[in-house]
């Protein structure tokens, strides 16, 4: 019985043992020279424990009296997790290496709040949510402030904790509403409650504050003021990380309780998801315009990208699920090109943040140019880039649950969102030249992370590597 | 060859794609290398369109070439072309040749400059040939990025100001339609247009907010359609991006934009909003065929006041494409007919009279009427072609002007006699604006000293100009050319309607009773 439990949640067990081993070994040697060898292999068993999972058994197991649950879905997000993490620990190396704060824990923590990313995708339970969710966001408040000698990086880290202990302590006054109105904390129990007649006043109040929580996760209005702050104030691979992996993460939580535990009270948490989804497409499409802080901006861009994964969820259909899993696959990609592109701006050697140093880029640098110009017209949902097709899945979801004012609204949103990527391309093309030109920064990994990201924009819409099959399959044994 | 229209559409990218790929640096012999491969691979599209137009059937009015196969996410690539559309494959891949050639003198950036236009010729082509809806919306969209990029980068000194508003103009209309197209697969169930020809969506009354939408789901979505096409077309009150961009792009970005990109609406129209939601443009046209008379006299009493030739020309344009969407709403022969015509007709008047300011441009780099003044004592060959198109423009017999004026007139006049006599009166003015225009350019004295030197049209302007003016002669006097092509489809397609629309009376009339 146990052994079989162990055999299911061996991935995790597997990443969480080597975070710790590696970190006694680096505490011991105290050596911050062994970062950079850490960060490759923590990077590198990422990537083969994302090919374990994806080759790995089908079918549906649950651990732990139903606790930890791995079937189509979690293995879906883990491997879209798993991925963007390691992307993005490659990809942090060069740029913390050169500012001299690679230290050895970086890794780590980014490898044991991956571990709590797993298991909040495969919770079962809302202790198991919890515990997930924690791990995952105790790694993250302490990589935002990385860089103890630096006043905007503490204070991310600072404003990240604090906010994100209010979103803790909601979501668990919520799941304490759930248990108490339903005796249980197990999904499958709750959702039996909810099946059978009417869902109790306690019980949605209980939904309501679990939303809540989670809504602070990925960063949907009205609980994104933290955003735009972390974003700007973290170092820049951290907000890489956020902008990736925790957000796939948080999507894939929202998902599995709304369906695993309140599938059967969909008209109850539908019009809540669709008003999250309307407030954070247009705060993210308007608020974005005047900003000039290209972390910021990104920090609204998510914001408002959240807002249309959002449609997917709030269809409260299989095609929703399938949609907004294809969202963020598509979502995660488009993000590590365009920080690998944001991690190579620099000037002198200095992170340079401001996109109006972007003036005239294209004459410099054609090849990178062109390579944003693919991801701010992929990220703007302009065909026949792949974000398009994004946005495509995720309305013929709405549409076809019935949220047609949803998607009209979305679609005036993203032709307000456009303006400020065109913005971007209007700097790096047709922008006055400048003297203080950009360093031609060529880290091979950061080159090739922000190549491939826009490549796969393009080939993605030829060929999707079955992605759209596995998230057809994940869509489908969530929703049943 | 059975793939003939892949074929005719990716040549191009293929080009754009060789030069991304082998061409380096920037020197004299690569700007001259980027523009002979540019030219080269547009000449053979058109040469290989012709094929299309040898095989071509006009007796049948379905889709021919076509071309199918599996996509993503249950969409197809799929494409064809019928009566309605393979005129204007023909006018997009004749006209990229001569914007090419017209563009020898451009020096900034040469190698992405051709890049730039051979992709967008893909991307027109597409839009004339997908038989899926979301094709045709990929391609219809993604043509907005290359012309972005022409008007922003080799535009004039306001080209930002403008592209953005060209952009998110037709972008905020275009997504819209994306819905519309959403909801028709949510509805029918396929996105493939041939088979969406058929379909019957449904046309009772709804209640939206609390307003009774006549027509329902139809009216609806052909708003939605509306959206993107009326600003696309352009239509008024929505065509204030056209003057816009129009001034501040190059003189081959304007060719193509007024030649080529405006048609897209048009087309549209014919191949979206009429077949498929018969009963929302019934409802619709009353409305439409105002918009377009007002369009007409409007646009030309502002073409008469302006100072700048490139914008009265794009005021002149959106006057002209008044006549094409009279023409279309009208839904009968000699409307639908008309406006086709007048859209082929127009793509090449309109594409030689941005050249004829393009020529004059390159020598004075000025568009200011006023800057000018009695050309004709240095430029004689200059003055007869811009007269020749002036009166093309203005729709003297004889030139293909008149035909397409004529029988949208004709084709309105049997709808709504009002409005026809309204738009008539555009006539006039246009002749008021283009005569005018051209007195103050061309005739007069030559009395300012710096178009004291300026010389006569080159070789290869001439050679620009020669097919354009023989295009516009022949389809003159021998308008058969076009209609003989598109006259099966568009009766075809005029039938449908009106069986469409008795049917929906029909329906109504047994529910009401």
């Amino acid at each position: 019985m146990i052994s079989t439990d162990l055999t299911i949640i061996l991935p995790e067990i597997v990443l969480a043992v080597y975070a710790m081993l590696a970190l006694v070994v680096a505490v011991y040697t105290k050596k911050d020279g062994l970062a950079g060898a850490l960060i490759w292999t923590t990077a590198a068993l990422m990537v083969v424990l994302a090919g374990w999972i994806a080759t790995g058994a089908g079918g549906t197991n649950l651990a732990f009296g139903g606790m930890f649950v791995d079937d189509g879905f979690s293995r879906f997000a883990k491997v879209a997790i798993l991925l963007s993490a390691a992307c993005v620990l490659v990809m942090s190396q060069d740029f913390m290496a050169r500012r001299d704060f690679l230290r050895f824990e970086y890794p780590l923590l980014v490898a044991l709040s991956a571990v709590g990313m797993m298991m909040m995708v495969s919770a079962g339970d809302l202790m198991s949510l919890y515990m997930g969710l924690e791990l995952q966001s105790l790694a993250l408040y302490v990589v935002a402030a990385m860089r103890r000698d630096s006043v905007r990086s503490t204070e991310a880290g600072l404003k990240y904790f604090v906010l994100g202990a209010l979103s803790s302590g909601l979501l668990l006054y919520g799941a304490s509403l759930v248990y108490g109105f339903s005796g249980t904390t197990l999904f499958s129990g709750i959702i039996q409650t909810t099946q059978h007649g009417e869902v109790s006043l306690g019980l949605l109040f209980g939904l309501i504050f679990l939303i809540s929580g989670l809504a602070f996760k990925v960063s949907a209005v009205p609980f994104h003021m933290w955003t735009p702050d972390v974003y700007e104030g973290s170092p820049t691979p951290v907000t890489a990380f956020f902008a990736t992996a925790p957000k796939v993460a948080a999507m894939g939580l929202f998902a599995r309780v709304l369906h695993d535990a309140f599938g059967g009270a969909v008209a109850d948490w539908q019009q809540v998801i669709v008003l999250l989804s309307v407030m954070s497409m247009f705060l993210g499409a308007v608020a974005a315009i005047g900003q000039h802080d290209i972390k910021r901006l990104m920090a609204y861009s998510s914001i408002a990208h959240m807002g249309y994964a959002l449609i997917g969820l709030a269809a409260g259909t299989e095609a929703g699920v399938k949609a907004m899993l294809m969202y963020m696959a598509i979502y995660v990609t488009m993000n590590v090109g365009t920080f690998a592109f944001i991690l190579m701006m620099e000037r002198d050697g200095q992170p340079v943040t401001n996109i109006d140093a972007l003036r005239q880029y294209a004459k410099r640098e054609p090849g990178k140019a062109l390579a944003v110009l693919i991801l701010m017209f992929s990220l703007a949902g302009v065909p026949p880039m792949l974000g398009f097709f994004a946005k495509l899945g995720v309305w013929q979801a709405g549409v076809q649950a019935g949220l047609i004012w949803l998607v009209v609204a979305s679609a005036v949103a993203s032709a307000i969102g456009a303006f400020y990527y065109l913005r971007i391309v209007f700097y790096m093309y047709f922008g006055e030249d400048t003297d203080s030109q950009l360093d031609s920064n060529n880290s091979p990994v950061l080159w090739g992370a922000l190549m491939a990201s826009a490549a796969l924009m393009l080939i993605g819409v030829f060929y999707q590597f079955g992605v759209e099959g596995a998230a057809a399959a994940a869509a489908a044994t969530l929703v049943n | 060859m059975d793939n003939i229209l892949s074929i005719v559409t990716f040549v191009p990218a293929l080009a754009a794609a060789i030069l991304a790929v082998f061409l380096r640096g920037d020197d004299e012999a690569a700007q001259r290398n980027a523009k002979w491969v540019a030219l080269f691979a547009t000449s053979v599209t058109f040469l290989v369109s012709l094929g299309i137009y040898a095989q071509f059937d006009p007796s049948n009015t379905g889709f021919q070439f076509v071309e199918e196969g599996e996509w993503l996410m249950g969409l197809k690539y799929k494409m064809g072309v019928d009566g309605i559309s393979v005129l204007f494959v023909l006018l997009t891949t004749f006209i990229m040749p001569l914007t090419i050639l017209a563009s020898w003198n451009v020096t900034t950036r040469v190698k992405e400059y051709m890049i730039a236009f051979l992709l967008l010729e893909t991307l027109m082509l597409g839009v004339f040939m997908a038989l899926d809806l979301v094709l045709f919306y990929l391609f219809f969209e993604a043509g907005l990025i290359p012309m972005f990029l022409i008007i922003g980068i080799w535009g004039g000194k306001d080209r930002i100001y403008a592209s953005f508003k060209f952009f998110l103009y037709t972008f905020l209309g275009s997504v819209l339609m994306l819905v519309a197209m959403v909801a028709m697969y949510a509805d029918a169930g396929t996105t493939d247009i041939e088979t969406l020809l058929t379909h019957q969506f449904a046309s009772g009354t709804l209640n939206v907010l609390g307003v009774q939408v006549i027509g329902g789901m139809q009216t609806l979505m052909f708003l939605a359609f509306f959206a993107s096409f009326a600003v696309k077309m352009p239509m008024w009150p929505v065509h204030t991006w056209l003057p816009d961009a129009h001034v501040q792009a190059p003189t081959a970005g304007s060719v193509v934009l007024a030649a080529i990109l405006l048609k897209m609406g048009g087309y549209g129209f014919l191949r979206f909003s009429l077949p498929m939601f018969p009963v929302g443009a019934d409802v619709m046209t009353p409305l439409v065929l105002w918009m377009s008379a007002i369009a007409v006299v409007y646009t030309s009493l502002v073409a008469l006041v302006q100072e700048d030739m490139k914008k009265l020309i794009a005021y002149s344009s959106v006057a002209h494409m008044g006549f094409v969407t009279m023409g279309i709403f009208a839904a009968n022969q000699q409307g639908v007919d008309g406006a086709i015509f007048q859209m082929l007709s127009h793509g090449f008047i309109s594409a030689a009279l941005f050249l004829c300011v393009g020529v004059i441009y390159d020598r004075m780099h000025t568009r200011d009427i006023d800057a000018y003044g009695g050309l004709v004592v240095r430029m004689p060959a200059y003055a007869l072609v811009f007269m020749l198109f002036t009166m093309a423009n203005v729709g003297l017999p004889g030139t293909s002007g008149f035909v397409g004026e004529f029988l949208t007139l004709m084709g309105t006049f049997q709808k709504n006699t009002w409005v026809t006599a309204v738009a008539a009166t555009g006539v006039i003015f246009s002749a008021g604006y283009a005569l005018w225009l051209y007195r103050r350019v061309v005739f007069g004295d030559l009395i300012k000293e710096s178009l004291k030197t300026i010389t006569d049209m080159s070789a290869r302007e001439r050679v620009v100009f020669a097919p354009l003016i023989v295009m516009t002669l022949l389809l003159g006097v021998y308008p058969s050319l076009i209609t003989d092509i598109i006259g099966p489809s568009t009766a075809a397609l005029v039938s449908n309607f009106d069986t469409a629309l008795a049917a929906a009376e029909a329906a109504t009339q047994i529910a009401s009773h």
